[in-house]
């Protein structure tokens, strides 16, 4: 199995997917060893280009990237500058004229990673588009999931904050009911979007009801800015209403699991106790970013899942 | 010179005519109307197997001269226009600089006079620069030549200014063309609010953006006069306030695209910007609701909304994307294959909405066959499939979601004054 570009989980299958959970265990297995580095994409080059700051995203693919000995590229563009200089295709075109192989981008407007891979040759992967997906963030959800519950079919995950802007909800709504999970979104009523269950998800506007014996609470981050919009009255009652702390926690199962995407308004959305807290995966998803990506470089490239690397 | 159109299938909605009938032009007007008229002098046109209607009206088409003629000039829209099947195309004034002088409206009648190809008639801004602020010079702009205002791009969002234009024109009762749009619920929005915005995560544009504002100018119509035409129709909320506005004798009349009879926001989901327009492609079940305004009358006009835009404008990450889809080369097969072959408007029905209607509206003394009027003629055929691809267009831009569309109606023949400005057959 291959696949020549990661644009979204929708269309990705459910088979490559599971085939990306799979090789990511391989690939944690290695990042784990004290010599984390493999041969298997010397000689290729991977370009990072985020047009929106991000550290832990653009690290992350700059790393999985390395341990697979490819060289790496990395290149931010505020897009004030953007304005005034030359359009994206032709920015892109310029940067594979250098002969580069894959593309990582993350863009503000969603369907640029779409857009892109129909207009340049590379092998696109899309870090972040706008409010629509963010795969990889969806794959490594999947992967934490899978490593500590031992399954997904049949689990309850509660997605839980600002849904309407949320990338990283869509893609773990895509990813998650494909493999059989019971998703849930739960969020002031602004802020879930209109028709999403027609997704497969159930909605939820009490906390409560919506964490009610969830195995999975994925926390989203509050974008601080929403408020001035009017989609809330102010981060004092978001965090009243949806915020998670110890006590909140307890609505769902004893052994659910809390993850967050990062980065954390801690105090609004998460309480430091809950995300510093036994069942907090937090930072095991960070880890696993660099596996689920070093898998999805490594499949891109062409290469089949059980002739691993070693 | 005289021309004899022989045994085409004449279709004049206002004379109540659908019959095979020779037509005889002489001077550019139209002589004679009848069955098996013969004249030795005049050069014969055989519409065999064609339709015969009046020259279309376009109401409602962006011109892009001055300002943006990169993207359309008078002289490039106007063939278009008459490959389309207009002869007369009414110009929105949101150029660069504006429609908002009388220097303006003289420059677009000098420019397309010299040009002779369509008939183009201004239409002037409803305020100053299009801001909003501050009524237009109405009386200037109407003496010069504009045959109706309109802000089109932008809802004249002070309610007062609008109650004061629409009392204003009433001294030369001419319409004013809204185009309806609630601006802080539009937002960022970029696509209709619904399913496919939540599914693409592009920001959603509300029908209740379009709606509050038809049903706010319908309302101050209701109170202080005037002709209001509500432009480009989208939602099915507006069509059943649009007929709630007639039945209170509301001087209020509305037109509908192509695009927003044909297609709906499904067809967004490959981020293809050339479905991105303003308003908003629709659900299914607005299309359904503009068909079946358009079927009672409750919308009056089919208008193009042509609104060129080069590959630069939409080549781009979809929100940075210009809104707007071109019209005037594939209105007419739309409407027949869309509207007419499916029974939804009978033959007859579909070209008033594109001839006497609009020159009623805009009082303008064109759109039929009478004898005595111009002779502004379009001939069709409705009965091959033609494919609308590329090079399809006379438009200086090919901003269509309709390319690779197999359609039935093809302009064959299209005579404005009695000269022939299109022929199939000339085509390059």
């Amino acid at each position: 199995m291959a696949f020549k570009h990661l644009i979204t989980l929708q269309e990705t299958s459910k088979q490559d997917i599971l085939d990306i959970l799979n090789l990511a265990k391989t690939f944690k297995e290695i990042i784990l060893k004290p010599v984390k580095k493999v041969p298997t994409l010397k000689g290729k080059t991977v370009v990072n280009i985020f047009y929106e700051p991000s550290t832990r995203t653009r690290t992350s693919f700059e790393l999985a990237a390395k341990r697979l000995s490819a060289d790496v590229l990395n290149i931010a563009i505020s897009t004030s500058s953007v304005v005034k200089g030359e359009t994206l295709i032709d920015t892109l075109r310029t940067i594979e004229a250098m002969q580069i192989d894959y593309v990582v981008i993350r863009h503000s407007v969603s369907g640029v990673p779409l857009f892109l891979s129909q207009n340049i040759k590379s092998s696109v992967i899309n870090a972040g588009d706008g409010m629509h997906e963010h795969p990889t963030q969806g794959l490594l959800d999947m992967f934490t999931i899978l490593e500590k519950k031992g399954k997904i079919e049949g689990l309850t995950v509660a997605i839980v904050g600002d849904i309407a802007h949320s990338r990283v909800a869509r893609s773990n709504i895509w990813g998650l009911t494909k493999l059989g999970a019971k998703v849930r979104v739960v969020g002031p009523s602004t802020l879930i979007p209109k028709d999403i269950r027609k997704l497969g998800v159930d909605v939820y506007t009490n906390l409560k009801d919506g964490l009610k014996d969830a195995d999975v609470i994925n926390i989203l981050r509050i974008q601080l800015e929403r408020q001035k919009k009017n989609l809330f009255p102010t981060i004092r009652e978001y965090a009243m209403l949806f915020g998670i702390n110890t006590q909140k926690v307890k609505y769902a199962k004893p052994d659910c699991l809390i993850m967050h995407p990062g980065p954390m308004n801690r105090g609004i959305e998460i309480s430091p106790n809950v995300a510093d807290g036994k069942q907090s995966v937090i930072e095991e998803q960070v880890t696993n970013g660099v596996a689920v990506r070093m898998a999805v470089l490594y499949l891109m490239g062409g290469g089949k899942k059980d002739e691993v690397v070693n | 010179m005289k021309l004899l159109i022989k045994n085409g299938l004449v279709i004049d909605p206002a004379n109540k005519i659908e019959e095979k009938l020779d037509i005889l032009v002489e001077n550019g007007k139209i002589v004679k109307i009848g069955k098996n008229i013969s004249d030795s002098k005049a050069k014969i046109i055989n519409a065999k197997d064609r339709i015969v209607t009046p020259g279309f009206i376009d109401m409602h088409t962006h011109l892009r001269e001055p300002g943006f003629e990169y993207k359309e000039t008078i002289e490039s829209g106007s063939k278009a226009a008459a490959k389309g099947g207009y002869t007369t195309i009414c110009c929105m004034p949101n150029t660069n600089p504006p429609i908002d002088n009388q220097a303006m409206v003289e420059f677009i009648k000098l420019k397309s006079s010299q040009i002779g190809i369509v008939d183009v008639l201004p239409i002037g801004t409803i305020t100053k620069g299009r801001e909003g602020k501050e009524l237009s010079p109405i009386g200037e702009l109407y003496n010069a030549g504009a045959i109706a205002i309109s802000d089109d791009g932008d809802c004249v969002a002070n309610s007062e200014i609008l109650r004061r234009a629409l009392q204003y024109t009433q001294m030369f009762n001419i319409p004013i063309i809204e185009h309806c749009e609630d601006i802080n619920l539009t937002a960022e929005g970029v696509i209709n609010e619904g399913y496919y915005s939540t599914l693409l995560g592009l920001k959603g544009i509300p029908s209740s953006s379009e709606e509050v504002m038809v049903a706010r100018d319908i309302l101050i119509t209701r109170e202080f006069g005037g002709k209001l035409h509500i432009a480009h129709v989208s939602t099915a909320g507006s069509v059943d306030l649009i007929e709630l506005g007639k039945k209170m004798n509301v001087s209020v009349t509305a037109e509908a695209t192509p695009h927003h009879f044909t297609l709906d926001d499904s067809m967004l989901q490959t981020y293809d910007t050339n479905f991105k327009v303003k308003p908003p492609l629709r659900t299914k079940n607005d299309v359904k609701a503009i068909k079946n305004g358009l079927k009672n009358d409750i919308i009056d006009v089919i208008a193009t909304d042509h609104a060129p835009h080069a590959e630069l404008d939409k080549h781009v990450e979809f929100n940075n994307a210009a809104d707007g889809i071109i019209g005037l080369e594939t209105c007419f097969p739309l409407i027949i294959t869309e509207l007419v072959k499916p029974k939804i408007l009978s033959l007859s029905q579909a070209i008033s909405k594109i001839t006497i209607n609009p020159a009623k509206i805009l009082n303008l003394n064109k759109g039929t066959l009478s004898v005595g009027s111009d002779a502004d003629i379009t001939i069709a055929d409705i009965k091959e499939e033609i494919m609308i691809d590329e090079g399809f267009f006379a438009s200086r831009s090919t901003n269509s979601p309709f390319i690779g569309r197999k359609v039935f109606g093809e302009i064959c023949k299209v005579i404005k004054n009695g000269n022939i400005i299109y022929e199939k057959n000339s085509r390059k």
